[in-house]
C-alpha cells in the first residue's frame, strides 16, 4: 500500500464528507467535485488512464457543472429553516453504517481469496477502440440509444410548459 | 492487507458515505450528490478488480466502468431536469415536503 | 208373504219393467237441468218439472195397468231388472227395481199427488222469488221417492232414501234467513239421522248374513224363503233371531222417517217450510216412506210367525208386535198434542204424525195390506187438508194462527167444501174414504190376538182425531172473521187440484170395502170378488157402527165447545178454561222437546265441550310446545349467528381494515424513506448472501 493511495483516498474520503455534510449546498458541489478528482487519481494510479481521464472530462467537467447549475437554478444556496439534515437524519445515519459495516465484513473475511495480479495491464486506447467496436459494439450501441433518450428527456422534462408561469 | 482489498474498503466507505447523504439531506439535488457519490465508488470497485483480478486483457472491468459512467452522466441530467421541473411546481427542492404520493 | 193360492207368478221383465227407470230419471233429470237455469227463468223451470213428472205419471199408469191386466189375468206380478254396480272381489253389489203390485200402487200415488201440488205451487209460490230453486228441489224430491219406491235393492233404497231426506232438509229451510226455519231443517235432518243410523246397520247385518241386498232375485233374494231362513237361523242377543233384530233397525231408520214416537219432535217444526212442502214431503209422500219401507220388508218383519187363518195376515212375531206398540202410542201421544195447537199447519202436523202411528200399526196388525191402504187414502186427503190449509193462509195474507182466521165458509167457499171434504174423510166418517181404511185397522187391532190394548188406543185416537178436526174447522171457517182484511178465494190454479184430491178423498175408500176388498186383494195376490155378504162376517158389522158413533161423538164435542162461536186471539180456548194444567201439557207438546234438550242434547253439548277443552288444551298445547322448541332454536340460532359468525367476520374485516391502514403507513410519500427501505433491504440481503457462503 504505496503512501499515494492513501493520500488519495483519504482526499477522496474526505471530499465525499464535505460533500454529505457541508451547509452551503454550492460548497457541497465543489466538494464532491474534489471526490470526483480524486477518484480520478485513483484510477490512474489503478492504471486505468481511459477510465480516469474519462472520469474528469464527464463527471468534472459536465456533471459537476451540472449540479452547479441546477443548485443556483433552485436557489439551493439558501440554507432552508429547518436544517439541511432531515428530521429522521439518525435513521439514515445508521443505514449507512449498516451498509458500509456489511460491505467492510464482507472484504475483511474474503481477504485471502482476493486475486492480486501484480503487472500492470495495457490499455491502450488502440485497445479499448478496438475492444468497443467488436466485443462490446452493443452496449456501444445501446449507450448512444441511452444518451439521445435521455438528452431529449431531459429536455422536454426541464422545459416551459406552454402558459406555465415562471 | 492486499492492495485490492485496500481500494475495495475505500470504495465501501465512500459509498457508505454517498448512501447517508441520499439518505439524510433535505435537499433534492444533494440527494443526486450522494447518488453521484455512490456510482464513483461503484466505478472504482470495477476498476480495482480489473486491474488486481483475472485476465485483465479482456478489459471488461474499464468497459464496466466508462459505460456507467456514461450512464451515470445521463442519469445526472435527467435527474436534475427532473429537480428543476418539480422546483418550478413546489418551489422547493427540499424532501420532507414532497409527500404527496403519501399512501 | 207366501205365493197366493191360485196365481201363477209372473217373474220375466215386460217392456214396461224394462224401463221403469224412467220414472224415477225424469224428474231427477228435471232437477239438474233446472239447477243449470239462471233465477228468472221462473215458467220454463215449473214447465219442466211438472211435464217430466207428468212423463212418469204417465209410465206409472201404463205400469199400473200393466199389473191390473195381469192380476185380473190371474198372474201374480213381480218383475225385477237387475244389474251389477260395484265389483268388490269375487262379488258384486247389485241394484235394481221391482214391478209388483206394491210398487205400482204406491208409484202411482206418489206421482199423482206430487203432479197436483207441483201445479198448486206455481200458484202459491208466484210471489216467491226463488221460485226456480223452488221446483230444482221438489223434482229433485219427487225423482228421489219414485226411486225409494220402485227399488229393488236395499242400498238403492237407502241411496234414495238418503236423497229424499237431503230435499227434505232443503225445503224445509227453503226460507233459510228466517232463523227457525234453518234450525228446524237442521233438527229435521239430525233427528232422520239417529233413525238411519240403525237403518244402516241393520242393511250391513242383512247383508253380512244373506249375502245379497236384492229384494228379490229369482229365489236367492234376501226377501225371499231361502234368504228369510237363514235370518231366522242367525242369533242375536237376547235369545232374539237375527232376523227379529235386522227388522227392528230396519223400523228404527223408518220411525225417524215416519215421526214415531221417540223421533216426531222434527215433524211439527218442518212446518217451517212453505205450504206445498208440507204438503207433498210431510203428509202424503216422504213420512210415508217409513211405512212403506216396512210394507217392503214384511217378509222380514213377519219372518217365524204363524200365519192366520186365511193366509193373508200373518202371525206377531216380536217385530211386528214393536212396531204395533210404538204406532199405537204414536197415534194417541200426538192426538192429544194436536188438540191444543193454534197453529193451522201444526194441528195437521200432529195428525199426520197421528196417522202415520195408525199406519204401522195396521201394518203390524193388519199386514201389507191394512197399512198400505191407509197410507194411500191418508195421502189423498191430507195432501188435500195441507193444500186447502194454505189456501186459507194465502187468502188471509200469511196469517197462519187460527184464533185470527175465522169466517172463511163464506169468504172462501171453494176452499171450504174441499177442506170439510177432507177433514171428514181424516176423521174417519161413513161413508169416505178415511173410514174404510182406519175401519181396516181397527178391525185388524179387535181381531189381534196378543193384546187388545192397541185397539182401545185407536180408539181413543178417533175420538180426538174427529175432535181437533172439528175444532181446528170451526176456528177456520166459522164465526166471525177475526183477522186483517177481507180474505179472498184463491186462483184456479190452487183450488183445482184441491177438488180432485176432494173427489179421491170422497171415492177411494170404495177399494176397500169389506164388501169388495179389491186393494186387499191386489197387494196380496189374490181373485176380489164383490160380495155385500161381506158385511155379514163375524164382527164387521158391529165394529162399523162401533167407529161410527165413536166419530159422531167427536164431532159433536168439538162443535158443542167450538160451534159457531169466534173467541178471539187473546182469550183462552174453550178447552183451557175447561181443564187448564192438561191445556198446559198438551200446548207445550208433552215436553217432548224439552225432555231431548236436557237429556241428548245437554249430553252432547257437554261432550263437545270436553272435546273444545281437550282441542284447546291439550292438542292445542302440543302444538304451542313444538312451536315453542322451533322459536327457542330459531332465537339460538339468531344468537349465534349473530354473535359468532357476524361479530366473526366483522372482527376479521376490521382487522384487514387496520392492517392495511397500519401498511400503509410505509407509504410516505417520501423518496428518502424508500430509499432507506431498499437499503435496508440490500443490507439483509447481503448479509444472508455473505453468511451463507461462508458456511
Amino acid at each position: 500500500m504505496s503512501p499515494v493511495f492513501w493520500i488519495l483516498s483519504a482526499v477522496t474520503v474526505f471530499g465525499a464528507l464535505a460533500a454529505v455534510t457541508l451547509k452551503n449546498t454550492v460548497h457541497c458541489a465543489l466538494a464532491v467535485t474534489i471526490a470526483f478528482a480524486g477518484l480520478a487519481l485513483l484510477f490512474l494510479q489503478l492504471d486505468a488512464q481511459f477510465a480516469g481521464f474519462a472520469q474528469i472530462l464527464v463527471y468534472i467537467g459536465a456533471v459537476a457543472i451540472l449540479v452547479v447549475f441546477a443548485i443556483l437554478l433552485t436557489r439551493g444556496s439558501e440554507t432552508p429553516k429547518e436544517g439541511i439534515f432531515s428530521r429522521s437524519w439518525f435513521t439514515g445515519m445508521t443505514i449507512a453504517a449498516g451498509v458500509f459495516a456489511v460491505l467492510g465484513w464482507a472484504v475483511i473475511q474474503s481477504v485471502h481469496v482476493l486475486p492480486h495480479q501484480a503487472e500492470a495491464p495495457s490499455a491502450t486506447v488502440n485497445q479499448i477502440g478496438d475492444a468497443l467496436l467488436s466485443r462490446y459494439v452493443l452496449p456501444l450501441e445501446i449507450i448512444a440509444l441511452l444518451l439521445t433518450a435521455a438528452l431529449v428527456g431531459a429536455v422536454i422534462v426541464a422545459m416551459h410548459e406552454k402558459g406555465e408561469s415562471k | 492487507m492486499t492492495p485490492l482489498a485496500g481500494y475495495l474498503l475505500v470504495a465501501a466507505l465512500v459509498f457508505a458515505i454517498g448512501l447517508a447523504g441520499a439518505l439524510t439531506r433535505r435537499n433534492a439535488i444533494l440527494v443526486l450528490i450522494g447518488i453521484e457519490l455512490m456510482l464513483n465508488a461503484a466505478n472504482l470497485n470495477l476498476i480495482a478488480f480489473w486491474r488486481y483480478g483475472p485476465h485483465p486483457e479482456l478489459l471488461t472491468g474499464m468497459m464496466f466502468a466508462v459505460f456507467s459512467i456514461a450512464v451515470a452522466a445521463a442519469e445526472a441530467a435527467v435527474g436534475l431536469g427532473l429537480v428543476i421541473s418539480i422546483y418550478r411546481h413546489t418551489r422547493t427542492t427540499d424532501l420532507d415536503e414532497m409527500n404527496r404520493m403519501k399512501g | 208373504m207366501q205365493e197366493s193360492m191360485g196365481f201363477t207368478p209372473q217373474l220375466t221383465a215386460s217392456s214396461i219393467a224394462q224401463i221403469l227407470w224412467l220414472i224415477p230419471a225424469m224428474p231427477i233429470a228435471a232437477s239438474g237441468v233446472i239447477a243449470l237455469m239462471k233465477q228468472p227463468a221462473r215458467r220454463a223451470a215449473s214447465w219442466l218439472a211438472i211435464g217430466s213428472l207428468a212423463v212418469s205419471l204417465l209410465l206409472s199408469l201404463v205400469a199400473f195397468g200393466h199389473v191390473l191386466t195381469g192380476w185380473s189375468h190371474g198372474f201374480s206380478v213381480r218383475e225385477t231388472v237387475d244389474f251389477s254396480w260395484l265389483q268388490m272381489g269375487t262379488g258384486t253389489v247389485d241394484l235394481g227395481w221391482v214391478l209388483d203390485p206394491l210398487s205400482a200402487v204406491m208409484g202411482l200415488m206418489v206421482a199423482l199427488v206430487s203432479l197436483l201440488i207441483f201445479v198448486y205451487s206455481t200458484g202459491y209460490m208466484a210471489h216467491d222469488e226463488n221460485y226456480t230453486r223452488f221446483f230444482c228441489f221438489l223434482s229433485l224430491f219427487a225423482g228421489a221417492m219414485l226411486g225409494v219406491v220402485i227399488s229393488n235393492s236395499l242400498l238403492l233404497l237407502f241411496m234414495c232414501w238418503e236423497i229424499v231426506g237431503l230435499t227434505s232438509y232443503l225445503l224445509i229451510g227453503f226460507w233459510y234467513q228466517k232463523p227457525s226455519a234453518a234450525a228446524a231443517a237442521k233438527k229435521a235432518f239430525v233427528t232422520t239421522r239417529v233413525g238411519d243410523i240403525f237403518f244402516l246397520l241393520g242393511i250391513v247385518w242383512l247383508f253380512s248374513e244373506t249375502g245379497t241386498l236384492l229384494f228379490y232375485n229369482h229365489g236367492v233374494g234376501a226377501l225371499e224363503p231361502e234368504a228369510i231362513a237363514t235370518m231366522l237361523a242367525g242369533k242375536a242377543a237376547l235369545g232374539l233371531s237375527a232376523a227379529t233384530v235386522i227388522g227392528l233397525l230396519i223400523f228404527a231408520g223408518a220411525a225417524g222417517k215416519s215421526g214415531q214416537l221417540p223421533l216426531h219432535v222434527w215433524l211439527p217444526d218442518a212446518m217451517e217450510g212453505p205450504t206445498p212442502v208440507s204438503a207433498l214431503i210431510h203428509a202424503a209422500t216422504m213420512v210415508a216412506a217409513g211405512v212403506y219401507l216396512i210394507a217392503r220388508v214384511y217378509p222380514l218383519m213377519a219372518a217365524g210367525g204363524a200365519l192366520s187363518h186365511d193366509g193373508a195376515v200373518a202371525g206377531t212375531t216380536t217385530a211386528l208386535t214393536v212396531v204395533t206398540w210404538v204406532g199405537a202410542a204414536t197415534a194417541v201421544f200426538a192426538a192429544l198434542i194436536a188438540v191444543a195447537q193454534n197453529d193451522i199447519k201444526r194441528i195437521l202436523a200432529y195428525s199426520t204424525v197421528s196417522q202415520l202411528g195408525y199406519m204401522m200399526a195396521g201394518l203390524g196388525m193388519g199386514g201389507v195390506a191394512v197399512g198400505m191402504f191407509h197410507l194411500i187414502t191418508h195421502a189423498f186427503f191430507k195432501a188435500l187438508l195441507f193444500m186447502g190449509a194454505g189456501s186459507a193462509i194465502h187468502g188471509c195474507h200469511e196469517e197462519q194462527d187460527v184464533r185470527r182466521m175465522g169466517g172463511l165458509r163464506k169468504d172462501m167457499p171453494t176452499t171450504f167444501i174441499t177442506y170439510a171434504a177432507g177433514m171428514m174423510a181424516l176423521a174417519g166418517f161413513i161413508p169416505l174414504a178415511g173410514f174404510w181404511s182406519k175401519d181396516a185397522i181397527l178391525e185388524s187391532a179387535h181381531t189381534w190376538k196378543s193384546s187388545q190394548g192397541p185397539y182401545f188406543l185407536l180408539v181413543f185416537g178417533a175420538l180426538l182425531t174427529a175432535f181437533y178436526m172439528t175444532r181446528q174447522v170451526c176456528y177456520v171457517f166459522f164465526g166471525e172473521s177475526r183477522g186483517h182484511g177481507h180474505a179472498h178465494e184463491s186462483p184456479r190454479v190452487m183450488t183445482v187440484p184441491l177438488v180432485i184430491l176432494a173427489f179421491f178423498a170422497v171415492t177411494l175408500g170404495a177399494l176397500g170395502t169389506p164388501a169388495w176388498p179389491w186393494f186387499r186383494s191386489f197387494l196380496t195376490d189374490r181373485p176380489a170378488p164383490f160380495e155385500l155378504a161381506g158385511f155379514g162376517e163375524p164382527g164387521i158389522a158391529a165394529l162399523m157402527v162401533t167407529s161410527t158413533l165413536v166419530v159422531i161423538l167427536g164431532l159433536s164435542l168439538g162443535w158443542w165447545m167450538y160451534g159457531n162461536k169466534s173467541p178471539r186471539a187473546d182469550e183462552p180456548d174453550a178447552l183451557e178454561k175447561a181443564a187448564p194444567t192438561v191445556w198446559g201439557w198438551l200446548a207445550k207438546k208433552l215436553y217432548a222437546d224439552e225432555l231431548y234438550g236436557v237429556t241428548v242434547i245437554a249430553l252432547y253439548a257437554w261432550w263437545a265441550r270436553v272435546a273444545d277443552w281437550f282441542d284447546r288444551r291439550v292438542w292445542g298445547g302440543l302444538v304451542a310446545a313444538v312451536t315453542l322448541s322451533f322459536r327457542g332454536f330459531a332465537y339460538f340460532d339468531r344468537f349465534f349467528d349473530q354473535q359468532f359468525v357476524d361479530g366473526g367476520f366483522d372482527k376479521g374485516c376490521e382487522e384487514i381494515y387496520t392492517g392495511g391502514g397500519l401498511l400503509a403507513r410505509v407509504q410516505t410519500g417520501r423518496v428518502q424513506h424508500y430509499l432507506r427501505l431498499l437499503a435496508v433491504a440490500v443490507v439483509i440481503l447481503a448479509a444472508i448472501l455473505i453468511w451463507s457462503s461462508r458456511g
